[in-house]
């Protein structure tokens, strides 16, 4: 029997905003001594009470309308009821039958493939405080640090679309770089911005209903290994299907070191929430008239703006793909094909400039380009054409290139030397400089 | 006349006109709490050193002839008020020796209008209770007859005051905290409309019932009370932005043509007999001073008590689960018995497979009682009733009982479902024991309440 895998998504993106989700405590606790970033509210006191964030509760709708989802006009906030330590008030303040919006898409592509996946839902909830294990004086013991309890997080959960890891990866990426294009994350993996938890299971191709259990994998901070865990989920569940039995829906955690999945907890072991509307935040109304004006908010994103490129400017996907991946670069580029209008400078020569150059942004002003065309330093200097002088300068000269790698400064010079003549052209000589020195790396 | 048993009004008389200092204020009201308080047990804590202080200061302040609506007041605060510094303990051992990091938004406010923190007041744990009597600190007595409760769970605040332990006490009302025991010890109770009082700093029992008021000696004195402690706070976001209202103005415009509701299931078997007598005369009082009395009916008002007990023990169970036994000292084991029952009986109603049954169907019916009594504001001003179908009972008679104890909140609890405004004022005494009347408005009326409040204290100096 042939099985196809079913994977759905949850991710959780951190906002941000400046303050906290329901307090005015700063909201940025990377790097900060532990318990500074705290006040009653987050530190769930006796008494305390939630005051929902505007600001966050806008950026979760702006995410709601760049996944293409609908704004609900009523929504609330609901209170989900369990105990653990890095949770103060003993329920989180999440959202359950009314998120804030639902029912959108995603289209994600690679070269070979293109899809769309569906967005169940998108809404907002408050982060936990962080447990850290330590052994004190020889002692096992548990802190707990609040600098995190309270900072406002947006949950997108998926329809199980996914059939591969790969497409799981590429919906990762795009998600990552619209909420960076809303400006309302950084999603950073590595500092826990962004977390991923997919659910796989396996269904004979030839049916038509979904498996009745599920593989839960929980907050996973790379994409690299979502990845592996999926793939090394759809390898154990195979196995257990093929021996004539059926995986059992539990939540697994991803063990970095072996690199297996391993059970955390089972369905029976299941936590029964206890939902209620929270009662400390009345409800929300958002009418049509701010849901519209919300939209006109929402900036170009990524692939409507590498549409414009590749038509506007003339650019293959590839180049317009490459330039609309970050925001600040796409802007960097606008910005220099528009000086570069009135000194006749093609856009396709600025695109190839800044992609072929690791140019530093923060440093590099788009007009400092534009200067460097205008001098004639800056022929247009084809990649591949350049990559095949430099390989042959660098065989017809191995004296110069032995000299080089001994320390002789001049002989890099006489090498520059040789492939700007090859090149028969006006070209950037640091660039040039640049390259042989990587190529003899 | 001694000082400790004057009103706000009058205190503030005597304090700017200097007949006397906060400072002798304060230790008459001290003395009277030392006498007292052995037998009473209407304060958990005393704060003398601290309230002296603030004495002095208010003193100070007075010299220099700076006002404040309440500069130099004792004023006691209910044990679930959090005050910086000072040990809350929602009367559970489970905060036994719990010590706020912060004030609460009416503590700051009654700071800032120069009040006086006299002390921490006894009441029902975590305001669980009808009578005072769970309290893990032991029961508050009733000053007017020691063998009997004086009603909850905001027991202590109201003893405190109809004891003249201090001038004016805060309370809370989630189902009738503050009018019961307002009429089972003969003073005035105010629960202001669901969000006219920030809750923030207030130990919550269950969030969307939670009323913040208090008790005084004088309907005057509830409205003067109320000037200060209102208004929309941006920590609390059931707070409002609605006006808040002059509400020392109109207290003596009488009550010519204001039209007033007499819902008849208020009036039905259960209520004992010369309660309702009494309640009827009063009703006779105003409809000789010019009120138009008009028969009503709140239909829901059946479904109540069993729709109430399933929204605040669901509440209950959620507020509760912070003092997981990690943070505060001591564990879950130290929670009393009706505490564990809250807490079972809302995790159940919450559950998976049972939410539909209680908690939904719970909030349809609560969204009835709120129509109701929209309906009939449409026809009343304001609606007279007992505040309970029952005299003050004997400590220790309904302790076995939790089902009876509930049933004492059958009038009360109407208002907290739907969110409106009640005052509880003495009408007199039946058996030496106080009987109250309460009066019922719509939403932020706040000010008609004192006024025909007022109007029957004005009138009647001994009750009727």
């Amino acid at each position: 029997m042939d099985y196809k895998p079913v994977i759905g998504l949850e991710v959780h993106v951190e906002l941000k905003t400046k303050s906290k989700m329901f307090c005015s405590c700063l909201a940025d606790y990377f790097g900060q001594k532990p318990n500074t970033h705290t006040c009653p509210v987050c530190l769930g006191l006796p008494g305390a009470l939630p005051v929902p964030n505007k600001t966050a509760i806008e950026w979760c709708l702006k995410i709601g309308l760049a996944l293409n989802c609908k704004i609900k006009n009523f929504s609330k906030f609901d209170r989900k009821n369990y105990f653990y330590p890095d949770l103060p008030k003993g329920y989180q303040i999440s959202q359950y039958d009314m998120p804030f919006s639902e029912n959108g898409d995603i289209d994600i592509k690679n070269k070979n493939w293109s899809k769309k996946i569906r967005i169940t839902r998108v809404h907002m909830e408050e982060d936990t405080g962080k447990l850290i294990h330590s052994y004190k004086s020889g002692e096992e013991s548990t802190l707990i640090d609040f600098n995190r309890s309270g900072v406002p997080l947006v949950e997108i959960v998926t329809e199980p679309d996914f059939k591969t890891a790969e497409e799981v990866v590429e919906y990762l990426k795009k998600l990552q770089q619209i909420v960076r294009y809303l400006e309302v994350s950084d999603a950073d993996m590595e500092k826990g911005e962004m977390r991923l938890e997919p659910n796989i299971s396996l269904m004979i191709i030839s049916d038509k209903s979904l498996p009745k259990y599920k593989a839960e994998i929980k907050n996973i901070n790379s994409f690299k290994f979502v990845e592996k865990a999926i793939n090394f989920e759809i390898k154990r569940q195979t196995e257990i299907l093929k021996s004539g039995k059926t995986p059992i829906q539990e939540t697994r955690g991803w063990d970095e070191k072996k690199q297996i999945t391993i059970s955390q907890r089972q369905k029976e072991e299941a936590n029964d929430y206890r939902y209620f509307p929270e009662p400390d935040i009345p409800p929300f109304k958002f009418d049509d008239k701010y849901i519209k004006e919300l939209s006109t908010q929402i900036p170009e994103l990524p692939d409507t703006k590498n549409t414009r490129f590749q038509k506007d400017y003339s650019l293959p996907y590839y180049d317009a793909e490459i330039l609309t991946r970050d925001k600040k670069i796409a802007n960097y580029f606008e910005e220099a094909v528009e000086l570069g209008l009135k000194e006749k400078i093609e856009p396709k020569r600025i695109a190839n400039f800044i992609i072929n150059r690791k140019i530093n942004f923060s440093e590099i002003e788009p007009a400092a380009i534009i200067e460097e065309f205008k001098k004639g330093k800056v022929e247009n200097v084809d990649n591949i054409e350049l990559d095949n002088i430099l390989d042959k300068v660098i065989i017809d000269n191995t004296k110069a290139v032995s000299d080089l790698k001994n320390g002789k400064q001049e002989a890099l010079m006489f090498l520059v030397g040789q492939v700007l003549r090859a090149l028969g052209k006006k070209a950037d000589v640091n660039l040039i400089r640049e390259r042989i020195e990587k190529k003899i790396k | 006349m001694k000082l400790n048993e004057l009103t706000i009004k009058q205190s503030i008389e005597g304090l700017r006109s200097k007949k006397f200092s906060s400072e002798e204020l304060t230790k008459e009201c001290l003395k009277e709490i030392k006498k007292k308080n052995v037998t009473l047990n209407a304060f958990i804590s005393v704060c003398e050193e601290e309230a002296l202080k603030q004495a002095k200061r208010a003193d100070k302040l007075i010299s220099e002839n700076q006002e404040a609506l309440l500069l130099g007041i004792p004023i006691a605060l209910k044990d679930l008020f959090l005050t910086k510094g000072i040990k809350t303990t929602a009367a559970s051992n489970v905060l036994n020796n719990y010590i706020p990091q912060y004030d609460g938004t009416v503590t700051s406010k009654l700071k800032e209008a120069g009040a006086v923190i006299i002390g921490k007041t006894n009441c029902d744990a975590w305001a669980h209770g009808s009578s005072g009597e769970n309290s893990d600190f032991g029961p508050t007595k009733n000053p007017w007859n020691e063998e009997y409760v004086p009603g909850g769970s905001s027991s202590g605040s109201a003893v405190s005051v109809a004891a003249n332990m201090c001038i004016a006490s805060t309370g809370t009302d989630t189902g009738g905290s503050i009018r019961l025991p307002a009429s089972f010890c003969n003073v005035v109770g105010l629960k202001p409309t669901y969000g006219r009082v920030s809750r923030y700093g207030i130990i919550a029992m269950a969030s969307s019932l939670d009323s913040i008021g208090h008790f005084t000696k004088t309907v005057e004195d509830s409205a003067s009370l109320l000037n200060v402690t209102a208004g929309t706070d941006p920590k609390d976001a059931t707070t409002p932005n609605v006006r808040v209202d002059e509400y020392s103005q109109d207290l003596d415009k009488g009550v010519k043509g204001l039209r007033i509701g007499i819902p008849k299931e208020y009036f039905m078997e259960g209520l004992d007999n010369k309660i309702k007598e009494k309640v009827k005369r009063v009703i006779k009082f105003y409809e000789k001073e010019g009120a138009n009395i008009v028969d009503i009916s709140l239909p829901t008002t059946k479904y109540a008590i069993a729709c109430y007990y399933i929204i605040q023990p669901s509440e209950v169970s959620s507020n509760l689960a912070r003092y997981d036994g990690i943070r505060y000292g001591n564990t879950r084991m130290e929670f009393g018995s009706e505490a564990k029952r809250r807490i079972m009986l809302g995790t159940f109603t919450l559950s998976a497979g049972y939410y539909d049954a209680y908690y939904k169907k719970a909030m349809k019916v609560r969204t009835l009682i709120k129509k109701d009594f929209d309906d009939a504001f449409k026809k009343v001003d304001a609606i007279l009733s007992p505040v309970s179908p029952t005299l003050p009972w004997k400590i220790g008679e309904k302790v076995n009982d939790p089902l009876k104890m509930y049933l004492s909140d059958i009038f009360t609890v109407t208002a907290n479902l739907s969110g409106i405004p009640g005052l509880s004022i003495p009408i007199g005494f039946i058996n030496d024991l106080p009987v109250g009347l309460q009066i019922l408005g719509p939403n932020f009326s706040e000010k008609t309440l004192f006024r025909i409040g007022n109007h029957f204290e004005r009138s009647n100096k001994n009750g009727l």
